[in-house]
């Protein structure tokens, strides 16, 4: 008889010429649970959307086989009415309804056509016995923890006659005993026959719990460990994963002096108070001139956070710890003022919080400097107009001309305009943050000789990214973050991806 | 034929800039055509800038708060209670005019920065901030003008703000003399502004338009001036209401296309987040962009008031409402980061002519309300797909 409860053969996908997925095979064993592992963009969540069908059957090739039958699932719902469910790191939660309002939207208890609240209620108390959790189904969503609300995802699973239920990184925002919590019913639903995915990074879990890990590179399977045989250990996953090469496609730079110390923050905590959790916790890092500082890290590991909160906090956490600019301690109380001290900060999401999409490239390139194009508050438009000719020029942004608008250029040259802006505010500190997400080999390449430039010519950056070889390629120094916390820092000498991933994943 | 392909490249990428134009011309042409000439007599004309005065200084504030994404409903009422506490300090206070006008239009700014303090500071939504203030100014209203009922104002400088026309020194024929001059002074100005930019631009070494082109241009839109000037002269002159809606349109013309302020103003309404990681402070300018509409509420107020040349129960009912129209027929876009002084200059002159043309005809108000509702309509509809087509 057929093991497998869910067979995916040679699957490809390919976004506008890159290819996300190239032949993955992924096949899960029935009532197992099975960890799904691999970098940030080695494929994963692209996969988990393949077989749920947010990407409908025809935009990728290969075959999704379910129970022995080949699956063609043309929108989402297909795939839950097959009786497979998925739950993404974000939860799909309504804030504002109750518990039971949650376990049943969508697939209402119904009395003719009109729904009967009584017994979704009784029906919704034997989901939340199912998933051991014991709170009132009137109570609202947004009243609950997170841990709690990750339940209840799980609890609408349920509801649905789920046989195969997919995780998303489900503990990454749960604390110790929530985590410990989830595991255990995983653990009771597959004596109950349901087998589970589960996407997570953390490597101790994923070898308490896993029947079998799968580890993803690249948009490849690598290999599928199995924990009968012991093959699952954290070293050979590590070995899996991170096994690339790093390609010659960083520019060489000459051996740098480094200066004093341009950036310096003590025992800094952001506490974020609309999570109720900490996004920083007690970290410690310096920056000296002329150097690039690499921050590595898995996605949610508080890079970005940690960013924000030098840069200004534009997020209004709760700051603890002292920051030092050239020695001086200093307290920004927003970006305005840590611009004013020589910071620039490139963010990771250059459409939603970095770019003017309905403004032109001058007026990007301006935005953040125009005291540097004016007198009396009055624009000089035409010093605008050469000087952002001059950007477009050095960064290489191929537009017909600066009165572009910025969302109409590729992702690359929208990166270079976001650069390009930073740069006419002329800062000693860059934080560049996933500088090269998203765009070309050829883009990325001119960004690291940018960024090598700058550096030589006395500016000091801070580097985070996802992409370990781009880490080890670009830094003189690495600090490796997790849960917020500074889990140590490495020499350009002594970094290497093993190294990293084992930190980044602690 | 060089010149013709080059205008024609021009109005194709400028489609949604002079869209605007062309359809006020259309509907102008329409309105004399179709009542032989009355529509723009030099009366009809004269009598239609002054009535869409209020309107415009409404139209041109609105402008700036629908472009950082909010709205202010209570610009109506706001203007009607302090036109009415400008006919108080007038008649029963016995405060000199030209004390009155800076004393309301400080309580105008006072007022709005109130609005942008529950907006911004509070973090109420400015719909409902602005509804609560739109009945409390109506309120308000009812309150200091329940006693006296309508209070009607006698002194004639004030009233001459809304009714009055600037001195005509002399008559040329049948034109106002200084009417003339200051036609000719507008014109002098605008060849000169354009001449200078021009040449600003050469001098930057970029790429301008041809000789023949700019000569087209210049002549053109001097042609306008003086042909609106001839007319105005033609019958009483300019009026204080032009001079004045002239004066804050040039004022905030500049403002948003030239300055810091409002570089910053539109950053805010076309990204919020990224303005604020670029260092603009996104409460400072909500707080001014309320503020300049409640300077221009009172303006407002101001006018229509000396229009009237008194203060009624019921002054300002709607206006906010005719104000957001003319923004949104002048291509300000509900979205934010879009919009231009300009445009809705032209959005409230369009509205206002479409009304006088069809009084003029004898439409029924009933008919009226429909028509300039499914021109609001069109205007946002051409708006959109014209956007669709440069995305």
């Amino acid at each position: 008889m057929n093991p497998y409860i869910l067979e995916m053969n040679n699957i490809t996908k390919e976004f506008t010429g890159v290819k996300a997925l190239s032949n993955v095979n992924f096949k899960v064993n029935k009532g197992e649970i099975h960890c799904l592992i691999g970098e940030n963009g080695a494929g994963k969540s692209t996969l988990m959307k393949v077989l749920s069908g947010v990407y409908p059957h025809g935009t990728y090739s290969g075959d999704i086989i379910f129970e022995g039958k080949v699956q063609i699932f043309a929108k989402i719902s297909d795939s839950v009415k097959t009786g497979i469910a998925i739950i993404y790191q974000e939860l799909a939660l309504f804030p504002d309804l109750t518990v039971y309002e949650n376990i049943f939207a969508g697939n209402e208890v119904k009395k003719g056509s009109l729904v009967d609240w009584n017994q979704t209620i009784v029906k919704a108390k034997e989901m939340l016995k199912k998933v051991n959790l014991n709170v009132n189904p009137e109570v609202l969503i947004k009243d609950l923890g997170v841990g709690k609300q990750q339940l209840v995802e799980i609890a609408k699973a349920l509801s649905k006659d789920v046989k195969l239920l997919i995780l998303d990184e489900p503990t990454a925002a749960l604390n110790e005993t929530d985590s410990e919590n989830l595991l255990q019913l995983l653990r009771e639903l597959k004596k109950q026959g349901i087998t589970s995915i589960m996407i997570s990074h953390k490597l101790k879990e994923v070898i308490a719990i896993a029947d079998q890990v799968t580890v993803l590179r690249d948009g490849r399977t690598i290999c599928t460990l199995d924990a009968a045989k012991n093959e699952i250990a954290e070293n050979v996953i590590i070995k899996h994963m991170v096994g690339r090469d790093i390609d010659d496609i960083y520019p060489k730079r000459a051996d740098q002096q480094f200066g004093a110390k341009v950036l310096e923050i003590q025992n800094w905590t952001a506490f974020d108070p609309k999570l109720g959790r900490e996004m920083v916790k007690n970290a410690n890092l310096h920056v000296r001139k002329g150097e690039i500082v690499g921050i590595a890290g898995l996605m949610g590991s508080g890079r970005t956070e940690l960013a924000l909160s030098i840069f200004g906090n534009p997020r209004a956490y709760k700051l603890q710890g002292q920051l030092f600019m050239d020695g001086v301690k200093k307290v920004f109380k927003s970006p305005k003022d840590a611009i004013h001290a020589g910071i620039a900060y490139v963010t990771e999401d250059r459409k939603g919080d970095g770019l003017f999409l309905i403004q032109d490239i001058k007026q990007n390139i301006s935005v953040a400097n125009l005291k540097g194009i004016s007198s009396q508050g009055v624009i000089n438009i035409n010093e605008e107009v050469k000087i952002s000719n001059e950007y477009k020029q050095s960064l290489n942004v191929k537009a017909p001309s600066v009165e572009q608008l910025v969302g109409n250029l590729s992702g690359g040259n929208q990166q270079k305009v976001s650069l390009g802006k930073w740069l006419f505010v002329n800062p000693s500190l860059l934080i560049l943050d996933e500088p090269t997400r998203g765009i070309d080999v050829g883009a990325k390449f001119e960004i690291y000789t940018i960024m090598n430039k700058l550096i030589s010519e006395g500016m000091s950056i801070i580097m985070i990214s996802s992409e370990l070889s781009e880490v080890l390629g670009m830094s003189d120094r690495v600090y490796v973050m997790a849960e917020g916390k500074i889990k140590g820092e490495l020499s350009a000498n002594e970094a290497d991806q093993e190294k990293i991933m084992m930190l980044a994943t602690q | 034929m060089k010149i013709l392909n080059e205008a024609k490249s021009l109005i194709k990428v400028n489609i949604r800039d002079y869209g605007m134009y062309i359809a006020l011309f259309v509907i102008m042409l329409t309105f004399s055509i179709l009542t032989d000439g009355l529509f723009m007599s030099s009366r009809n004309i004269s009598n239609l800038i002054d009535a869409t005065g209020y309107i415009a200084v409404l139209a041109v504030g609105m402008t700036l708060v629908i472009v950082i994404r909010h709205i202010d409903l209570s610009v109506g009422f706001a203007a009607g209670f302090l036109g009415a506490i400008a006919a108080i300090l007038l008649t029963q206070a016995g405060v000199s005019v030209y004390l009155t006008i800076p004393i309301i239009l400080v309580l105008g700014i006072v007022v709005g920065m109130f609005n942008g303090f529950l907006v911004a500071q509070m973090g109420i939504p400015s719909f409902v901030a602005s509804l609560a203030g739109m009945l409390i100014f109506r309120g308000a209203l009812l309150r200091v003008t329940e006693k006296t009922g309508t209070i009607i104002v006698k002194d004639e400088h004030f009233n001459a703000i809304g009714n009055g026309f600037i001195p005509s020194l002399a008559k040329v024929g049948n034109l106002n003399l200084l009417s003339l001059i200051v036609g000719a002074l507008i014109i002098v100005l605008f060849i000169y502004f354009e001449f200078s930019k021009r040449k600003n631009k050469l001098h930057y070494n970029f790429e301008v338009i041809s000789n023949g082109m700019f000569t087209v241009k210049v002549v053109f839109i001097s042609a306008i001036i003086a042909y609106i000037t001839w007319i105005l002269a033609g019958y009483n002159g300019f009026s204080w209401t032009v001079v004045i809606v002239l004066i804050v349109v040039v004022v905030y013309q500049f403002l948003t296309t030239s300055t810091v302020i409002g570089r910053h103003i539109y950053a805010v309404g076309s990204n919020p987040e990224a303005a604020h990681l670029s260092g603009i402070s996104v409460k400072k300018i909500t707080y001014i962009v309320f503020g300049s509409m409640g300077m221009l509420t009172a303006l407002s107020g101001i006018l229509f008031t000396a229009r009237l040349q008194s203060a009624t129960t019921t002054a300002g009912t709607l206006f906010e409402l005719d104000a957001i129209a003319a923004a949104y027929v002048g291509g300000v876009s509900a979205a934010g980061g879009v919009g231009k002084v300009t445009g809705s200059i032209i959005g409230a002159v369009v509205m206002a002519s479409l009304s006088s043309g069809m009084n003029l005809l004898g439409v029924g108000i009933s008919y009226q309300y429909m028509i300039r509702g499914g021109v609001l309509a069109a205007a946002v509809i051409f708006d959109v797909i014209t956007r669709k087509q440069r995305a």
